[in-house]
């Protein structure tokens, strides 16, 4: 099961995502950013709750990268834990993907500082 | 240690698999981020299956048992009735496709064939049996 809940802070939109995305609730996580993604240039995905995700959730974050790309918009992931982390590096989605430690430097990138 | 587990072919039934799975694995004081990918492999082989084989037909059933050898040696058997998928013949896309092609799936199998040591098909007259093998 998962949970998505936003926030939105000045031109920064947040997608928090709760829980376990997995085949079953990977849709959720996709409707969320294919929201996110035609309404903003600045997202930021907050995965500090995020306890477990399967090819269908990594499946999710690729499909978005060309699409980042083409509408220049700005997304990074951050908060991982170690086990989480881990399963974006064994086929190394983490240098296709932008993720950083933390809030902060979600910012920072999203903001082109 | 040998367990056993039975379920549906739901989607839904995925979490308990993943959870059945982190509760033996933690019994043999394995790595946290170990575990994490074992469950993810055996998760990626049964979701493929109940998605491509059962068509989430809950009237089906897989089943699975969990082979602990030593301190050495794991196996993890996924047991369904069907065609049967040869994983073994499975032909790896490649990622920077995945990308271009803006798809959702095709990354399951990879997963696996990463994570486990061996991966083998071992197909009866109706029963088939997906066998993993994790040496620890």
């Amino acid at each position: 099961m998962v949970e998505i809940k936003n926030s939105l802070e000045n031109d920064i939109f947040t997608i928090y995502v709760i829980g376990e995305v997995d085949a079953s609730s990977s849709i959720h996580l996709d409707e969320s950013i294919n929201e996110a993604t035609s309404k903003h240039k600045k997202i930021i995905v907050n995965c500090e709750q995020l306890e477990y995700i399967s090819s269908a959730g990594l499946g999710v974050f690729m499909s978005y990268i060309n699409d980042l790309n083409e509408k220049d918009i700005k997304m990074v992931i951050y908060g991982l834990s170690e086990k989480v982390l881990h399963v974006f590096q064994i086929l190394g989605l983490d240098q296709l993907l932008k993720i950083t430690n933390n809030e902060e430097e979600a910012k920072v990138i999203v903001n082109g500082i | 240690m040998e367990y056993k587990y039975k379920i549906p072919c739901s989607k839904s039934k995925l979490g308990e698999i993943r959870e059945f799975l982190q509760h033996i694995l933690s019994e043999n004081s394995i790595p946290e981020v170990t575990i994490n990918t074992l469950v993810l492999a055996v998760d990626e082989v049964c979701a493929n299956l109940i998605i491509h084989s059962h068509n989430c037909n809950p009237e089906e059933h897989l089943e699975l048992k969990v082979k602990v050898i030593g301190n050495s040696k794991i196996t993890f058997d996924i047991i369904d009735h069907g065609d049967g998928f040869n994983i073994s013949e499975y032909k790896e896309p490649l990622i920077s496709d995945i990308v271009k092609q803006k798809r959702k799936g095709g990354i399951g199998l990879m997963l696996v064939r990463r994570i486990m040591d061996e991966i083998e098909l071992i197909k009866g007259k109706k029963k088939n049996v997906y066998r993993l093998h994790k040496k620890i």
